[in-house]
């Protein structure tokens, strides 16, 4: 993902608190992801306004770790979205 | 019960049939051949309590189906139901029974994704097939509609010998249409799509040329549209991990609140049904007898007892084992290992020649019959 994009969640996709399960949910078009620590951290970042390397600027103060490493991972989780369009991106 | 009853997690996804009647009469669909009557329908109500319920057991995701979920006339009081519940809801229609006005008020009640059936790419084959004069240009009428207010859209091409051609331009259409995804569902023999399979059997070259297309189509249009590909049944190696697993991911309401563990669960005769009447929809998924017949792998018989790929596929689709061999317990036809493979390969290469009329379903009952006399 460029550093200058902007990602968001189009409609129909949005974050969900599993009081069953104990555990953050990204819902959308009949898939429910089940979301770890990291990835709900990811995502609570993603707000439609900051872009790519300003979201891993802000985890990597956040979690005081290289912001390499985070975009990283981030590019990873953000992509595998991208790819069944439950993340778009503004370029 | 004993050492190897699996764990039972909470459901994911409830399909809540609200209604068998449909303006379409499909030769392929889903619901059983025994309609559930239009005067033993759930009420408004009740249905609104089964949402709650099912949040509460932990379902996340809400299928709003049928027949068609826009006969019914409460269907943007559900939604709303639905969606205080906590529920993702998905509205599974033919798109007939919708107008402007009814989609801006699902759109006012928080409905969340709109999966749109394809019957057809064009009027001649969509409206023979729907058994509806006028369904397609209706459809794509709604279609406009559905992108004009801005739901995510999927579309969802059922699939057979008569409109396979037509799969090119169907993945075109979604494209136009905006639609984020498209399911490309090669027609599943249960139900009323058992009595079609002379009409709709592929041939063994549509079923490969269909994987060719959908393999082409998936790298061209990465990003642009996802494809979801069930391919043909009949003409596969190893089954299908039917409904995720019995009893395991998800569960089926039936219109008259019957509860099963898949749409074509009741074809299964020594099974009993559970009635949301009667019991709570939580007691029903752990301790319902239905939901605990298949669960896991203890009933299984050989080969699948034995076999590496049992936890992989749970032995395939119990109602097709009843529906070809005739033995629920068996091990899913389709599956090369079962000693029954050969005969439903030679009666797939049969029907795909066959010239037998196409059989379209009927329509609900609306109410019981009285005894005459």
């Amino acid at each position: 993902m460029e550093p200058a994009a902007i990602p968001y969640l189009p409609r129909g996709v949005r974050l969900h608190r599993d009081r069953v399960r104990e555990a953050w949910v990204l819902l959308a078009p009949e898939r429910a992801i089940m979301l770890d620590e990291i990835g709900h951290a990811v995502l609570t970042e993603i707000d439609g306004a900051r872009s790519f390397s300003e979201i891993t600027a802000a985890l990597a103060a956040k979690y005081d770790a290289p912001q390499d490493e985070i975009a990283g991972d981030c590019a990873g989780l953000l992509g595998a979205l991208r790819a069944r369009r439950f993340l778009e991106v503004r370029e | 019960m004993n050492a190897e009853t699996p764990i039972v997690r909470p459901p994911i996804a409830m399909l809540a049939e609200l209604t068998h009647r449909c303006p379409l009469s499909c030769p392929y669909c889903s619901n059983p051949v025994e309609l559930a009557r239009v005067d033993s329908e759930l009420s408004t109500e009740t249905w609104k309590d089964v949402f709650r319920q099912a949040a509460d057991l932990g379902v996340l995701q809400l299928h709003l189906s049928g027949g068609e979920p826009a006969s019914r006339r409460d269907l943007e009081d559900l939604v709303c139901a639905a969606r205080d519940a906590g529920l993702y809801t998905n509205l599974i229609t033919s798109g007939i029974g919708l107008s402007e006005k009814r989609l801006r008020a699902l759109d006012e009640a928080g409905l969340d994704h709109v999966q749109l059936s394809l019957q057809g790419t064009t009027p001649e084959m969509a409206d023979e097939i729907g058994g509806y004069n006028g369904g397609f240009k209706r459809k794509m009428q709604v279609a406009e509609w559905i992108g004009a207010i801005g739901f995510p859209l999927t579309l969802n091409a059922v699939l057979h010998r008569r409109n396979l051609h037509q799969l090119p331009r169907a993945l075109e259409m979604a494209v136009e249409m905006g639609a984020r995804r498209i399911e490309v569902a090669t027609v599943q023999f249960h139900g009323w799509a058992l009595k079609n399979r002379g009409a709709l059997m592929p041939t063994m070259e549509q079923a490969r040329e269909a994987d060719r297309i959908v393999t082409e189509a998936r790298a061209r249009l990465k990003g642009t549209l996802v494809i979801d590909y069930v391919p043909a049944d009949y003409h596969s190696d190893y089954p299908k991990r039917c409904m995720g697993g019995w009893g395991s991911t998800g569960l089926n309401v039936a219109p008259d609140g019957k509860v099963l563990p898949c749409h074509a669960a009741e074809s299964i005769p020594h099974l009993s049904f559970d009635n949301v009447a009667d019991r709570p929809l939580a007691d029903i998924w752990y301790r319902g007898a239905a939901f605990n017949a298949y669960r896991g792998t203890d009933w299984m018989q050989e080969p699948c007892r034995s076999c590496a790929r049992k936890t992989v596929d749970f032995g395939g689709c119990r109602c097709q084992a009843m529906a070809v061999v005739g033995d629920p317990d068996a091990t899913d036809p389709v599956c090369v290992k079962s000693p029954h493979h050969g005969a439903l390969q030679a009666q797939a290469a049969a029907h795909s020649v066959s010239d037998a009329p196409l059989v379209h379903r009927a329509v609900p009952a609306r109410r019981q019959t009285e005894p005459t006399g």
